[in-house]
């Protein structure tokens, strides 16, 4: 019974029901000693935990109280646990997270809405670590459904625009259609496991049992059951983690102030989904043909995210749609097995991506809420620091050792590698080539990024020239933190080829152990690792001399490229993300619109209130109108019909007495 | 005397008569008077049945007599409720013609 | 169970069902010019009856799955009607979301109704002495008669307190239920003529070993017996009079429409329909389901394309309660038991949102979707209650509609995958029209000026509203205690079915 753990997430909590009920009244002081004070201690108090996890080698368990429980039927407690995977998750978001709060503090100076933005943040927080912490797929539905709430009021925090309210909308709604998906998951799982414990879904005999049955389902035939449970928990994690076909709400979420894009959508909360496969593992191992599936859907998720990259010149939507790219990444690793080169990548992608969105803030700050690129560039000389932290973070992205990255996607890379090549996988190895390409547009449209923005000359607004100044305090501590986090945070998981442990992987549970293999055997994987590793460093180089080139000296080639046919029609296509936003609207949206407002009045006011109620109605006085006539008013006429029924009924009775008579 | 047999066809003769002038016409005051008719025909069906079966009755030997001062009561009565209502109606209207009085026609 | 309690042997049943009614005769001697001490009364009329409620709980035994609590009086001899309550898991928590919600809806009419107050009160006091009744009654006659008697006063407070066309509504609303119920009396009559008895335990133990059913009978006395809760519900195709009454009654009419008066449908069927004939609930089981199905996604849709928001408001309770509706017919007890919580969380959520749209109507006398947007900025207070309403309707775990729609969609989803699924899509439904709302509502520019200077929520209001919010994340985080109430019950009732 280990209660503190409680405390993990409930500390946020209490922030945000103290930020948001007294928040108005207590000062701006107050409101950021509480709200960043609650998540430093969530974050000491599971250092602490992590400590007691290593040292005695157990994880931790709260048993909690009964939630959903009837009796022998349905037992769902609330219940936290703490193991390696969620000592590591709750480390990054409660310690990547701390720093945002503290860089919002610079950020969000003087806003209105200051109390309640923290209160919000506070609250995110709580639902996140309670995904993280809860001991069934129910209970971290519970923190899954609740970041995406947060995330919702969040992106609508400047709710005075339409649009921002638009896009919240828009990403709650895209995530309840993954949820959907993932509800129906759980239904499954409770109903041929019996329960939702995270103990027995990863329980590999259960497992076992369970993988032995089929369903069958109305097109596609009889399908086995894990397969469609881990299917439809990855539909679950494509809404969450912005996956084909869900992926839209994440770039219009941008229109949230920067420091949550930097915490919620890139650095934990869009996570969740991989964090969600690490936490089943083998119950994803037990469906190999969902996996094919997952690896597909993240190696084109990652290759389409990255192409739009290209066309953007909104310095925070490149930089959502390189989240989207590298989540894609990450459902690749799932997808060839790498879970722990997957989580891996979760780590240093949120050091990495959170330190480019504090950047980018850093520099939307400095210009007063300017986001496009095409009115910056050369802004390293207003901006010295942030310029040397972002470029750090775009290094770290595009896989530069010893960077972060280099060493997480390297891993990645390998794992399709491994299972493309050496384990002789037609689709695997597709999808590595897609996965390797991406690896050089990540870093070629990384330095566009920069080039547009710190490089060259300046675009900025006559206007704002002179004001533009770095901002110091919290923001630059925050970004410096991070920096260094994302320059080392790769030597947490040293792979064993370049002489480390593997010690992340090894500590979460995720790494796949090589015990069996023979020394040779060793060996040949080991010199595969090099081969995979020089080729990925080659991609990424070229990638990088490219847009060096590009956005350098050579701008006549760029310009070329652009006017040729392909290029045009490549840089329409990308400017205008494929147009898969109007194809949505156009397939799905307006005609559900239509149709329920045909439906309205077809159905509602013409069929049922028009023709069966009124019509009912109708009838009724129609009816009466016809016998209206009988009613003459002369007397004589009524008892004309009066006598005519009694002398009928007496017929009948005489008739009726004769018959008696006979008898 | 006469037979029961003798006596029920008078009756049913004055309730006929009484009937038609009842239904056929149109003056208020002789629709009552006919009705008056019809109410006498049944105390004649009455009083002959209570002398035929005046040994077998169970009211005894007097039970028609008592019935018919009985309905001749309420015929009274009821002769007086209607003719009040119709010197109302005569002031009303200035007619008793039930062909003109039928305003509850729908 | 409270042992002290015990022995006063109170009849706690009868006290709850007939305080609103003697509170009605005693608010009738007083003047009808002293509003304050009208409406104080009437308060306190509805404590008192909350505080019996509680009584009622305090004496309720968990561990036992029959009818508690009884009470039977001989009423007409002769005839076999027997003043007949008692109490069991399935009626239970209607009970107490009655009595718990009818002081708040007191305490909105301060401001709300101003004009022949004391016949106001009254009519609430005797609508809630039917609705409680109703749930109580365990005489057919005498559910008969509390079931009609809630009609009255409800028809009175939409066609004298309602809207512009009050009378149109309140028509419709009266006469569709009528019909239904009209059929409903000619079939508990067939039922007495069968079986000899008014009394619905007895009448159930018949049917069930001497005085069985043939499939013709079952199939028309269900019909009978189910039209009349149907419309209630409403379900779906007989739904239409419900937006009409709720977009015409005031405030108060909505909420106890929304929160009380349509669970009347759901009770009905779980308490009469299927029970008494429930081979052909069996039989009809496809038929109910898919309208509910219909009814739950068709209600969502039309929510989607309302303009005014007690309009909307209404459509989403035809989305709701078509998943109680389904879960009447899944006979498990995991399904009925979501059904209830449901049911209890419809009334919870819907009721706030009536009561919330009222207090804004109050302000800005207008309920068009359009003429509101920004209120976010100038009434936060306000903002805030009004969107844990929504996420409870919505059902975000964590507060007290998911737990009951978890409940009914597991266990639908587990024997039936096909309506389980078309169910579930009104989960992304429900969150689509009210979020929508939400957005046309509180949030985007404040595009008219009178809405810069609408007050934000008063103190008597926010008192009103809070119990609901406890009452939410109470349900949302740990029903447990309520679950308990309701299991035994329904282990019996599945048990029964099932046989």
């Amino acid at each position: 019974m280990d209660i503190h753990l409680l405390w993990i997430p409930l500390l946020p909590f209490l922030g945000f029901v103290f930020n948001g009920l007294l928040g108005r009244r207590i000062g701006t002081r107050a409101v950021s000693a509480i709200a960043c004070g609650l998540p430093i201690i969530s974050f000491l108090i599971s250092y602490r935990a992590w400590r007691h996890v290593v040292d005695v080698g157990s994880p931790q368990h709260w048993d909690g109280f009964p939630w959903i429980w009837i009796d022998g039927l349905v037992e769902i407690p609330f219940s936290l646990h703490f193991d390696g995977l969620a000592a590591v998750m709750c480390l990054v978001i409660t310690g990547v997270g701390s720093i945002i709060h503290l860089y919002s503090i610079g950020y969000m100076r003087g806003d209105p809405g200051y109390h309640r933005y923290f209160a919000y943040l506070n609250l995110f927080m709580t639902f996140m670590l309670l995904l993280v912490l809860g001991d069934n797929l129910l209970l971290m539905f519970i923190g899954w459904e609740g970041v995406g709430l947060c995330s919702y009021l969040l992106i609508g925090f400047w709710y005075e625009d339409d649009a921002n309210c638009a896009a919240g909308r828009k990403a709650f709604i895209m995530n309840r259609i993954g949820d959907f998906a993932f509800l129906l998951g759980i239904f499954l799982c409770l109903t041929h496991f019996g329960t939702l414990a995270m103990s027995a879904l990863t329980d590999v005999n259960q497992i076992q049992t369970v993988a032995a049955q089929t369903l069958t389902i109305p097109l596609l035939g009889s399908v086995g059951l894990v397969t469609t449970i881990v299917v439809l928990l990855f539909i679950g994690a494509t809404g969450k983690s912005a996956q084909i076909p869900l992926y839209v709400w994440l770039p219009d979420a941008m229109a949230g102030p920067t420091p949550v894009s930097a915490l919620i959508h890139a650095a934990t909360m869009v996570t969740s989904g991989v964090y969600l496969c690490c936490r089943l593992m083998p119950l994803f191992q037990a469906a190999p043909a969902a996996l094919t599936l997952i690896a597909g859907i993240g190696a084109c998720t990652a290759l389409l995210a990255a192409l739009i990259a290209f066309g953007q010149n909104d310095i925070k939507k490149v930089l959502a749609y390189s989240t989207v790219s590298q989540l894609g990444y990450m459902f690749f690793a799932i997808g060839v097995g790498a879970f722990s080169a997957a989580f891996f990548h979760v780590v240093t992608h949120a050091f990495f991506k959170a330190l480019l969105f504090l950047g980018s803030g850093s520099v939307i700050h400095a210009m007063h809420h300017q986001q496009d690129m095409r009115k910056m560039g050369g802004l390293r000389k207003q901006l010295p620091f942030t310029h040397i932290t972002f470029l750090v973070g775009t290094l770290a992205i595009a896989g530069v050792p010893p960077l972060a990255g280099f060493f997480s996607k390297d891993e990645i890379l390998f794992a399709g590698f491994e299972q493309g090549f050496l384990g002789g996988s037609g689709a695997a190895m597709l999808f590595w080539g897609i996965s390797f390409l991406t690896a050089g547009m990540t870093a070629f449209y990384m330095i566009r990024c920069v080039a547009m923005t710190f490089w060259g000359e300046s675009r900025i607004d006559p206007d704002l020239e002179g004001k533009v100044h770095e901002p110091g305090g919290w923001i630059g501590l925050s970004l410096l933190v991070l920096a260094i986090a994302s320059a080392l945070g790769g030597f947490l998981n040293v792979p064993e080829f370049l002489g480390g442990h593997a010690s992340l992987g090894h500590f979460t549970g995720l790494q796949q152990g090589h015990e069996g293999l023979t020394e040779q055997a060793l060996h040949a994987l080991h010199a595969a690792e090099w081969q995979s590793m020089i080729l990925s460093l080659l991609i990424a180089g070229s990638g990088l001399l490219l847009a060096f080139h590009c956005y350098g000296k050579g701008k006549d080639l760029r310009r070329r490229f652009i006017e040729s046919g392909p290029g045009q029609l490549l840089g329409r296509l990308s400017a205008n993300k494929f147009y898969v936003d109007e194809f949505y609207n156009s397939v799905f949206v307006r005609p559900f619109e239509t149709i329920s407002h045909l439906m309205f009045i077809l159905i509602d006011r013409i069929l049922i209130d028009g023709i069966l109620v009124s019509g009912t109605a109708l009838l009724t006085r129609n009816v009466g109108h016809l016998f209206r006539k009988m009613q003459t008013g002369f007397i004589p006429g009524y008892l004309l019909t009066f006598a005519c029924g009694v002398l009928v009924l007496l017929f009948m009775l005489l008739n009726f007495l004769r018959q008696g008579g006979a008898q | 005397m006469f037979s029961l047999a003798t006596l029920l066809y008078l009756s049913a003769l004055l309730f006929s008569i009484g009937t038609y002038g009842v239904l056929a016409r149109r003056n208020i005051l002789v629709v009552l008077m006919s009705l008056e008719l019809m109410l006498n025909a049944v105390n004649i069906a009455i009083v002959s049945f209570g002398r035929a079966h005046a040994l077998t009755a169970f009211s005894g030997e007097h039970g028609g007599q008592i019935f018919t001062l009985m309905v001749l009561a309420v015929a009274a009565a009821e002769a007086a409720i209607g003719l009040s209502l119709l010197l109302v109606i005569w002031r009303r209207w200035k007619s008793i013609d039930l062909r003109q009085l039928c305003q509850l026609n729908g | 169970m409270i042992p002290e309690l015990e022995s006063f042997n109170l009849p706690v049943l009868s006290l709850i069902t007939m305080t609103p009614a003697v509170g009605a005769i005693l608010l009738s001697l007083v003047d009808r010019n002293n509003k304050a001490l009208l409406r104080q009364a009437a308060l306190m009329i509805s404590c008192l009856t909350l505080l019996f409620s509680l009584l009622m709980i305090g004496n309720f035994d968990n561990a036992v799955g029959t009818m508690q609590l009884e009470e039977q009086h001989t009423w007409i001899e002769s005839l076999g009607i027997s003043y007949h309550l008692g109490v069991d898991g399935i009626s239970v928590l209607l009970v107490l979301l009655t009595s718990f919600s009818m002081p708040l809806v007191f305490l909105s009419t301060w401001s709300a109704i101003d004009d022949r107050v004391k016949e106001f009160q009254i009519a609430l006091l005797l609508l809630q002495t039917g609705m409680i009744g109703a749930f109580l009654a365990l005489d057919l006659i005498l559910f008969y008669f509390f079931y009609e008697a809630m009609l009255i006063p409800m028809y009175l407070i939409i066609g004298i307190w309602g809207g512009r066309e009050r009378i149109y509504a309140a028509l419709k609303f009266f006469i569709y239920t009528m019909v239904g119920s009209l059929l409903m009396f000619l079939a508990i009559l067939y039922l007495y003529q069968h079986t000899g008895t008014f009394d619905l335990p007895l009448m159930l133990e018949r049917i069930r070993s001497t005085h069985p059913l043939g499939p013709d009978q079952q199939f028309w006395l269900f019909s009978a017996f189910t039209l009349s809760f149907a419309i209630k519900v409403p379900l779906f195709p007989l739904h239409t009079w419900l937006p009409d009454a709720h977009v015409q009654a005031p405030t108060a009419g909505s909420v106890v429409l929304a929160g009380v008066l349509l669970k009347m449908g759901t009770y009905g069927l779980l308490r009469f329909s299927i029970p008494l004939f429930s081979d052909a609930a069996f039989d009809l089981q496809g038929v109910m389901c898919w309208l509910a199905i219909i009814g739950i996604i068709f209600g969502a849709c039309m929510a989607l394309v309302q303009n005014d928001i007690k309009k909307l408001i209404a459509y989403s309770s035809v989305s709701h309660l078509g998943f109680v509706v389904l879960a009447c017919f899944i006979p498990s007890v995991e399904a009925i038991t979501g059904g209830i919580l449901q049911m209890v969380n419809h009334g919870l959520s819907t009721g706030m949102l009536f009561l919330m749209i009222g207090i804004i109507y109050e302000r800005r006398h207008t309920r068009e979707l359009a003429d509101y947007g920004g209120l976010a900025k100038v009434i936060p207070m306000y903002t805030i209650f009004f969107l844990i309403a929504v996420l409870s309707s919505i059902g975000l775990p964590g507060l007290n509609g998911f737990v009951g729609e978890f409940l009914i969609l597991f266990a639908v989803f587990r024997d039936f995958p096909l309506w389980g699924v078309l169910a579930s899509t009104g989960v992304v439904l429900g969150a689509l029209y009210l979020l929508n709302m939400v957005k046309r509502f509180l949030f985007g520019p404040i595009v008219h000026e009178e809405n810069r200077t609408v007050a934000d929520l008063s103190v008597r209001e926010i008192i009103y509203l809070l119990p609901f919010v406890v009452m939410m994340f109470w349900l949302g985080l740990y029903p447990a205690p309520f679950i308990n109430m309701v299991k035994p019950t329904l282990v019996l009732y599945v048990e029964m079915l099932k046989s």
